[in-house]
Formats: C-alpha cells, structure tokens, sequence
C-alpha cells in the first residue's frame, strides 16, 4: 500500500501526488514510468513519474482527470492509500552531455519532462525549455522549470500569458539559428509531439517524444502499448516510452488511443453521477 | 450429467457385489467414463467452468479400469513422475485424501493439472489400457482422476503441507506462475523461507491473466496459492525484478541465498502484415489479459474489451482456442479460427479442439492472414486470406503449408485475435547483463536449471518458450532439487544460527 502523503491540485483538473513508494523512489530514472490501480477492479493506469524525494521514500505524479479512472484517483485525498502501484517501469531517458537541448512540454506533458530536463541540466547541457498550454491557468511546473532552464520560453494558445503561440513556433526560431541545437525533447498531448517532429525534422535536429499509450501489464507480455517506429512494431512499455519523433507513425498512435473512446465517454459519464460531479460534457 | 453417475452406481453396485477379484479382462470392459459438462449452448454464453467433473461413483469405476501393470508406462509420461497407479488404487479403495497426499508428493497443483495437462501426449499417451484396445482414446482418464481427488480435498478444506524447520535460508521466487510456485513450495518444504515476486496485482501467472475462467476457474487457483501462504511463502506483488529491484541486489544486498526466475512468456509475436496496428487487432495476450486478470466482461471491473461482431483468431494452439472460445462468451455473432495447416498439425488439444466447434468456433483449415484491412478511422472491417495446401516436410516434420496463388479473398470482420506464440520476456535479460541467454532471449541453464549467474536458478517458459503448465512446473522441480542440494550443502558447511533480513 502507498500512502498519499501530499495532494496538490495544479489546475481545475490537474492533480499533483506525492506518493510513499520507496523502492521505486530509489531506483528510478528520468523518463521512466509506473502503472497504479485505485482498487482490484480499477484499471491500470500508466503515469510518468514526475519526480522523486529518495530521502523522503516518495515519488510524484502529476495526471489530468479526464476519464473515470483518473476521477476516481483525483477523488483520493492525503492520507488515502494507493492499493496497486507497479515501477518504475520502461527504458529510462538517455542522459549524455549533448550540447544544447530543447526541452518542450505540452500541458501535463511538463510533468515528465522535469526529470530529464533536470538530467540534461546536471549533465551539462544548456537547457532551453518551452512550455506550453491551451491557456494561463494550464501552465503547471513553472518554478521547477525555470530552476532549471537557461532560457525559458512560455506559449500559451489564447495569449493570456507569454507568447501567444504553439510551441512550434519558437522551436522552429531555434532550430533555425546559426547553432542548432542538438536534441530536442518534446513530451505533450500526441499532436504537439508529431508537430515537434514535424517541424525540426527539415533540421535534421534528432527529437525524443514520450508516448503514452494503452497498456496493461507495462511490463513488455500484453502488446496493447505496440506503436510503429520506422515501420517497425515497437513496445512502449520495454522498448520506450521514448523514441525517434521522426520514425513515429503518429496517426495511427493517436488512432489507437481512441480504441475505446466511446467505453471511456460512457463510463465517465456514469462516473460522474457517482461522484455527484455535474457532467462536463 | 446425473444419468452418467447413475449408470456408473449401476455398473459399480455390481463389481462391488463381486467376490472374485476383478481380472484385466474385466477391467477392460468397463466403459471408458464420459467427462460431464455444460451444454454446448448455454456454456458458450457463460464463463463457468465447462466440465463439470467426475462424480465419486464415476470416478472409482474409471479407477477400476486402471491394469495396475507393473512397468506404469504412465509414470514416465508425466513430466513430474506422480506415482499413477498408487493414487489410482487409492481412490478403487475409496481413500481419496490419501490419493491426493500420493500426487502432491511430486505435484503441488493437482486440481490445476487434472484440468490443463495434455495428458493425451503425456501419462495417458503409453498407457496399457488404452493400447490393449487399440484406443489412446480410451486410455485410463488420468487427468480427470487426478481432478476429482484434488477437487474432493479442496471441498474439505486443502490439508497444510509439513515444513522442516526453519534453516536461515532465503529463496527468492521471480514470477508467481506453475514454475515459481512449485519452486516457491518445494524449496519451502526444506525449511529454507521463501519469498515470490510477482508483478501483477494477483499472483498465479498464466493460470490467472492466461487461461479463461471457463477452463480453469480462479477461485482453485486462487486455492492452491493459499496453501502456499499457510506453509509459509511470502508473496509480493506490484514488484517487478529488474525494475522496482535488480536480480543481483536480491543476492548482494538483500540477503537471498538464492534466486530462481520463472518470469514466463513475454512479447507477443506479430505476424508482420499489413494492418496489424489497426483498432481491433489484439495480441491474445492483451485479449486475454483483458478478460482473465482485469475481468473485462464483469460490470464491477473498469478495464473495458471491444464489443466484437465477427472476430478472426489467427493460430491453432490451446491459446487461439482459449481466445476463439472467449470471443464468443463476449457475445461474438461469428467467431472464425483462421488456421494455415490441417486440425493434425494444430498443437491445440483435442479436448479443447472439440469444446471449439462444439461451442460454434467455424474452423478455416489451410488458410492464411495475408493483410488485414482498416477503414479512414483506423478500424478493422475486413481481412485478406488466402488459401494454402501442405507440400514436403519441414524443420519441425510437419508438412509445410505453401500457398496457393490466386487464391486470396476476403473475410468480413471486425476484430483479428493474433495467436501464433511469445518471444520471451525481455526484462530480466535487459536489467541483468551478467545472466545468458540464447538468440531467442531464453535464459540458458544446465541439466539442473542452474543458469550462468552462480545462485541463479531458472525454469518455465523463460527457459523453454511457450510451453504449458506442466512442463513449467517440471522445470521447477528440477531447479528447486537443485536449490535445495545447494542450499543443504552451505548449511553442511557452515551451520550458522539462523539469521533474520528485512528488506
């Protein structure tokens, strides 16, 4: 059982655990993710983790809730105890002293990113990070992130803070300059990542995504998590998360993540009357 | 299923009445005993087990038909050596509890084995019986025998089984499936402490996320793994060994004596054609798991399956059947098992061939997936076959399938099960540098399941491939003898007061 030690609520439907796990907290790197349950009959829900006190034996997780699995994990409090929780678990990131890297987060995608942000930092590159988000209250992380960063670029769709931009486009000013950089990072909603991919691969500018697919073992038996790299089928749970954004098939991955979008809406609606919430949607 | 077992009293009443021993002649006119089991109908809707079991009266004449001949070919035909015509005996004489005390000295999951072994290949394969009349078929039934004993113990409460004292030893088991539990209960049975790590939520492996309710209900798996907690075994789960902790730490830092890896199957095997990352392409893995371990078909559970029309199940293994069969409780209007050889070359037991197509399975013989084909939202509608005939022997002396030309066409579906086996695990293997392994990523061990890793034991599908649940925990037999050798030989050297770890 991991106790829930601080719940922190980053916007109206971003969420921030600190979670009592202290295995995972000592052996866990950048990039790597864990798989929690919420009971025996929940679902496994693979989460990124964002963070990590070894000292404190915690780890963090920051999710948005968006289905009735994720509801009923924001619902938990302080206190409460996570019946299920698997990690860390996938290839961590590939840490080296690379130059200069291009950190670029979407929405909760930030949260991920931290970690290696933070390695890329230590190691010893200059770190530029763009985050970005649909509006000002999405934006999450920023005083972790700007520790970290030599140059921080904040976009926000609608203008209400920073650039108004997609972070495409001060990606595409850096990887236009005389100095390109050498890695660009992308973690962020699906879309994001193929335009990230898009928009350096005319630089030859080599550009990691995160993927976050349907799973359900994470540990490399069931195959839901497969995505095609390079024409190839690839694994996320033991081969990624994290792959050449350029040898992506992202259409057919974000195709894949619709599988059960018609279950999911059902049951969220369903779960909403549970909880009491009024449905959003 | 009642005019089954009154025939039997029947039959019975009137052998008991005799008082003259019974000869093998009269042994062999005993009807072979028919497995009752749900109607083909309603189980096909239902994910109760299908076979219902021997009743006592059934089970003691189909005893009675055993030659008790004296070489037991039997016994060498199980991959675990149960002593067959003792048990057997046992139950002619109505002692059950000590029919089951017989098998569990070599087989500590005896109502699991009595349903999924192959015995037709296995103990009942060389039987007297079944030669004497010409008949495999009508070999002594071992396997449900062996069913009914452990199905009447568990009724009456499984009987703990005796520990040695305790020895200060500690045995790290990776994996909760038939290898790591028997390793977990033999090496326990020594006195040595055990402790499983699983990474599911539920222990059991295979037998809890792989094989359907239908076939091998949860609750005796779930059983056999009390016992196991009552001899003493921990059992951690939510830990997976070479991600929450390396291999070599149970052995340098945490204080295991010995470690043995029975992590099983892993990634699933695609077929490389086209369209297989479509909506509705699943490995039967995935499938399965669904189902089995998240209980996709019960409205408690959240982890959804798709709602299935027309489902194609490419392969012909006890896994294909297991999948096609699941299909069809998931309310599937047509389920097609799509086959590139004959019914002969399919490794798919006979029993469970015959429950397929009783249930409504539609068999396509010599057939093939040559692309599966998708519509703009990336969902399965239809998949391109084309037809094969057997031409000259191959690798594995089965006539090798060769297609014919021109002979493509298409079926009409909505979801394609993808069936034809695992590559092993990759994790321990990726996380554990120092441990060999072949081309296949199988772990390599010797004679006794020792791998290259001194203290490093291994056994199952990790070492075999895809394999079955017998031949897994046969492996851990192996492996655990080999432990407990190890182990007993460092007490003889050092007979150190017991030493407590916590970790």
């Amino acid at each position: 059982m991991h106790r829930i030690v601080i719940k922190k609520q980053l916007s109206q439907d971003v969420f921030q655990f600190d979670i009592e796990a202290p295995l995972i907290a000592a052996e866990r790197l950048p990039g790597q993710f864990i798989i929690l349950q919420t009971s025996d009959n929940a679902e496994r829900i693979p989460l990124t983790i964002a963070d990590a006190d070894i000292s404190a034996g915690t780890i963090t997780i920051v999710f948005q809730a968006v289905g009735k699995s994720t509801h009923l994990l924001a619902a938990m409090n302080e206190g409460n105890h996570i019946p299920h929780l698997l990690g860390p678990l996938g290839t961590p990131t590939h840490i080296d002293q690379f130059g200069s890297v291009v950190c670029v987060g979407g929405g909760i995608g930030v949260a991920p990113l931290h970690p290696i942000a933070k390695g890329m930092k230590k190691a010893g590159n200059q770190v530029t990070i763009i985050m970005g988000a649909r509006t000002r209250d999405l934006i999450i992380m920023e005083d972790e992130m700007r520790s970290i960063a030599d140059e921080m670029i904040i976009c926000t769709d609608d203008g209400s803070y920073g650039r108004k931009a997609l972070v495409t486009e001060p990606l595409k000013e850096i990887c236009s300059q005389d100095h390109k950089p050498n890695l660009v990072v992308a973690i962020g909603p699906p879309i994001m990542m193929k335009f990230c991919a898009e928009t350096t691969r005319p630089f030859g500018v080599k550009t990691i995504v995160s993927l976050n697919t349907i799973m359900i073992d994470g540990t490399g038996m069931c195959g839901g998590c497969r995505v095609t790299v390079g024409g190839k089928t690839r694994f996320v749970c033991v081969d990624g998360p994290e792959f050449d954004g350029h040898l992506v098939d992202f259409d057919n991955m974000m195709k894949r993540l619709g599988a059960y979008r018609e279950v999911e809406a059902q049951a969220h609606h369903q779960c909403h009357l549970d909880l009491g919430i009024k449905p959003t949607t | 299923m009642n005019a089954l077992r009154e025939k039997a009293r029947q039959t019975l009443d009137e052998l008991d009445a005799r008082t003259e021993p019974l000869k093998p002649k009269d042994r062999m006119a005993i009807e072979p005993q028919e497995m009752p089991a749900q109607e083909p109908r309603v189980r096909a809707s239902n994910f109760k087990e299908v076979t219902l079991g021997y009743s006592e009266e059934q089970a003691r004449l189909e005893a009675m038909r055993c030659l008790q001949c004296k070489n037991a070919p039997c016994i060498s035909g199980c991959p675990v050596q149960i002593n067959i015509p003792k048990f057997i005996s046992q139950i002619v004489s109505k002692d059950y509890e000590g029919a089951v005390q017989t098998i569990k000295l070599t087989n500590i999951l005896p109502s699991i084995c009595g349903r999924v072994c192959p015995q037709e290949i296995q103990c009942q394969a060389p039987c007297t019986l079944g030669k004497a009349l010409k008949d495999a078929g009508k070999s002594v039934s071992i396997g449900r025998l062996e069913r009914f004993v452990a199905d009447f113990e568990r009724a009456k409460g499984i009987k703990q089984q005796s520990v040695k004292p305790e020895t200060g030893k500690r045995v790290a088991v990776i994996g909760s499936g038939p290898a790591g539990l028997t390793v977990a209960a033999d090496v326990r049975r020594e006195g040595h402490s055990v402790v499983i790590f699983e990474a599911f939520h539920k222990p059991g492996g295979v037998m809890i996320y792989g094989i359907p309710e239908f076939r091998l209900p949860k609750a005796i798996v779930q059983a056999e793994i009390d016992t196991l907690r009552a001899m003493g075994v921990e059992i951690r789960t939510d830990y997976v060994i070479g991600r929450t902790r390396k291999l070599m730490d149970l052995l340098d830092k945490d204080g295991f004596d010995a470690v043995f890896v029975g992590t099983g199957a892993g990634l699933p095997k695609f077929m490389h054609i086209e369209g297989e990352n479509l909506i509705g392409v699943f490995s039967a893995n995935e499938y399965l798991t669904r189902i089995n371990l998240m209980k996709a078909y019960d409205p408690q559970s959240d982890t959804p399956i798709m709602k299935s029309r027309k489902v194609a199940v490419l392969g012909g293994g006890n896994v294909a059947m297991d999948a096609a069969r699941c299909a069809l409780r998931l309310g599937a209007d047509e389920v097609h098992l799509v086959y590139r050889r004959t019914e002969t070359e399919m490794p798919a037991r006979a029993e469970e061939r015959h429950h397929a197509k009783e249930e409504g399975v539609v068999f396509h013989l010599l057939e093939n997936a040559k692309r599966i084909i998708g519509n703009e939202y990336g969902c399965v509608t239809g998949m391109e076959c084309l037809r094969y005939e057997l031409g000259e022997p191959d690798d594995s002396g089965r006539r090798r399938p060769v297609p014919i030309k021109g002979s493509e066409f298409i079926m009409e579906l909505d979801t394609v099960v993808v069936a034809i086996g695992n590559d092993s695990n990759p994790l321990i293997k990726r996380t554990t540098p120092e441990i060999e392994t072949n081309k296949t990523n199988n772990i390599l061990t010797d004679a006794d399941g020792k791998t290259s890793v001194d203290r490093v034991y291994a056994g199952g599908d990790i070492v075999l491939g895809a394999a079955t649940v017998i031949l897994a925990m046969g492996q851990g037999r192996r492996a655990a003898a080999s432990i407990n050798k190890m182990l007993a030989a460092s007490l003889d050297a050092s007979p150190a007061a017991p030493e407590q770890h916590d970790i």
